[in-house]
């Protein structure tokens, strides 16, 4: 078995998806704690569907390169869902299950009215699951991906503070003088391109995973702000190593297998929540 | 020339007005307490003080060397903060933000201010603790220990005491003065009118009626009259 992984392991392609797949789930885990406490757990889903829409859209016009279209499509949505702060009427948790339903009886809708002869079912599958798969990424995509997860992370730490700030008491962080639109923009913009871009690579499933286990998990043993977020941080990684390991061994699908070992983790974590908080959580 | 000076001023949502024609000064040193019905635009007119919203109509003006970001703040509550993981001293440092500016990390200084605070409303050995595992008084005094570290001039309170036992209460009242007596300016809104009458030195009263002056003129005021017999009433009714 050892034989078999190191065989594995010295392949480019498995090499490639460890990068990626323990980037993404850095940068993923990092915004996650953020999303979760903003109640936009479900982001990734809903954005998935806005791509779907967006999809429909570039099919119906004819555009060959829909990229074009669902990036910044996607990115725009991303932005409007998240900067809405703690002001708003409509809370998170609506706002991502409107716009989400909402682009996805659209796109639907388009694809009936106006029939063209691509793979419906097929481009909604990978919407969902990752059209590129995790395991045959190019070295572009690596390098891409390489980068923006160094911003990402440069931009976390960087702005920790703030975040914390105005993800508690955005009322309170604004009165005092922080300029929490200017943040919520910008923790939005991040967020958006790095579920779009981890969307394209692994899939929206994966995504919403990868940014709701974590947090989740280090919640239930942990009680301040850094140590949810360093500890989430390690556990996704770790998660997603264990996850693509498992998967090129047991010949599993691997974001299904990541899924399935955040789930697992998250398990043992809130029993040993329930046990050192003595079960009055 | 005052701290803050409002000039009929409106405050509401969307083009709606809560309170018109408000007229009010707030000098250093004063003790202001804003007393009214429930609805009656209490927490909006702070709001619109703070600049969370804008106001409606007329103006504030701040003044006398006090900058926007001098002003600390203590919410009504906010509901975000139920299931935040977040350690006291976290929270307490947050109010050194208004200090930092564009500087993303917190100095050594800012450090020693959140420790000074802490130490001061006697939350120091909680700051270890999970905020939503505290008590309500403790919480109250961890976001006072956060407002004090914004600001060394006005505090801006809107019911510090609301939810809280009579003791904690009476402990809160106390903390307060003290803080005003080392030479804070208080806003604080409150429906406790007896508490109102017993710290604050100038009253505003708003609802369908405005009165802005002296705890004195305001027990002369039919305002202020009416406003606290029917209060009276309410305790006794407790009482009874
Ligand atoms: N976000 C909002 N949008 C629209 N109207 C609002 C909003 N918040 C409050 N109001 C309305 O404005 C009025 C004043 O509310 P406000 O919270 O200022 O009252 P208050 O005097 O602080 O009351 P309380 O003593 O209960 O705290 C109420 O009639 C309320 O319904
Ligand atoms: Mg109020």
């Amino acid at each position: 078995m050892l034989d078999k992984l190191a065989l594995y392991l010295s392949k480019p392609f498995v090499q490639n998806a460890l990068i990626v797949g323990v980037l993404i789930a850095l940068c993923a885990s990092l915004l996650g704690v953020t999303l979760v406490l903003k109640r936009f757990s479900f982001i990734g889903d809903g954005l998935s569907h806005v791509a779907f829409g967006a999809m429909a859209v570039a099919m119906v016009i004819g555009l060959t390169n829909d990229m074009l279209l669902i990036l910044p499509v996607t990115v725009v949505c991303a932005i409007l869902l998240l900067r809405t702060g703690q002001n708003t009427k409509i809370k998170g948790d609506a706002a991502v299950a409107m716009i989400s339903v909402g682009a996805l009886a659209f796109g639907y809708l388009l694809m009936n009215i106006f029939p063209t002869s691509g793979n419906i079912s097929g481009d909604v599958c990978s919407t969902l699951f990752g059209s590129t798969a995790i395991l045959t990424l190019s070295k572009t995509e690596v390098w891409i991906c390489i980068a923006l997860s160094l911003l990402v992370v440069v931009f976390f730490i960087f702005f920790y503070n703030k975040i914390f700030a105005v993800t508690f008491d955005e009322n309170f962080a604004r009165a005092v003088g922080t300029r929490a639109g200017t943040y919520n923009f910008l923790i939005a913009l991040v967020i958006a391109v790095i579920i779009v871009l981890a969307m394209k690579l692994v899939g929206s499933l994966l995504i919403s995973a990868l940014v709701i286990f974590p947090a989740l998990s280090a919640m239930r043993l942990f009680r301040s702000f850094k140590k949810v977020t360093v500890f989430s941080g390690i556990l996704s990684v770790v998660c997603s190593v264990a996850g693509i390991l498992i998967s090129i061994l047991a010949e599993t699908p691997v974001g299904s297998t990541i899924v399935a070992v955040d789930v697992v983790v998250f398990g043992i974590c809130w029993l040993i929540g329930l046990i050192t908080t003595g079960g009055n959580k | 020339m005052s701290y803050i000076q409002a000039r009929n001023l409106s405050v509401g949502y969307e083009g709606e007005a809560v309170g018109e024609q408000i007229n009010f000064t707030v000098d250093p040193g004063d003790y202001l307490c804003i007393v009214g019905e429930n609805g009656s635009g209490k927490s909006t007119l702070m709001k619109t003080i703070l600049n969370l919203q804008k106001p409606l109509g007329g103006e504030i003006i701040i003044g006398d060397g006090l900058k926007k970001n001098e002003i600390g703040y203590l919410p009504q509550q906010t509901p975000v903060q139920k299931d935040f993981p977040a350690s006291v001293e976290e929270i307490v440092l947050s109010g050194c933000q208004a200090r930092c500016g564009l500087r993303p990390f917190y100095n050594k200084e800012d450090k020693a201010l959140a420790q000074e605070n802490m130490e001061k409303l006697g939350i120091d050995f909680l700051k270890k603790r999970c905020y939503r595992d505290l008590s309500g008084g403790q919480q109250q005094r961890v976001l006072l220990a956060r407002a004090l570290c914004a600001t060394r001039k006005i505090l801006l309170l809107d019911e510090p005491v609301s939810g809280l036992d009579p003791k904690v209460t009476a402990e809160m009242y106390e903390l307060i003065r003290n803080l005003n007596k080392e030479g804070i300016t208080i806003i604080m809104i409150s429906h406790d009118i007896s508490a109102a009458l017993t710290y604050a030195n100038r009253i505003l009263h708003i609802g369908e009626n405005i009165f802005f002056g002296t705890k004195e003129e305001y027990l002369n005021s039919n305002v202020g009259r009416a406003f606290v017999i029917s209060h009276e009433k309410e305790g006794e009714d407790h009482v009874g």
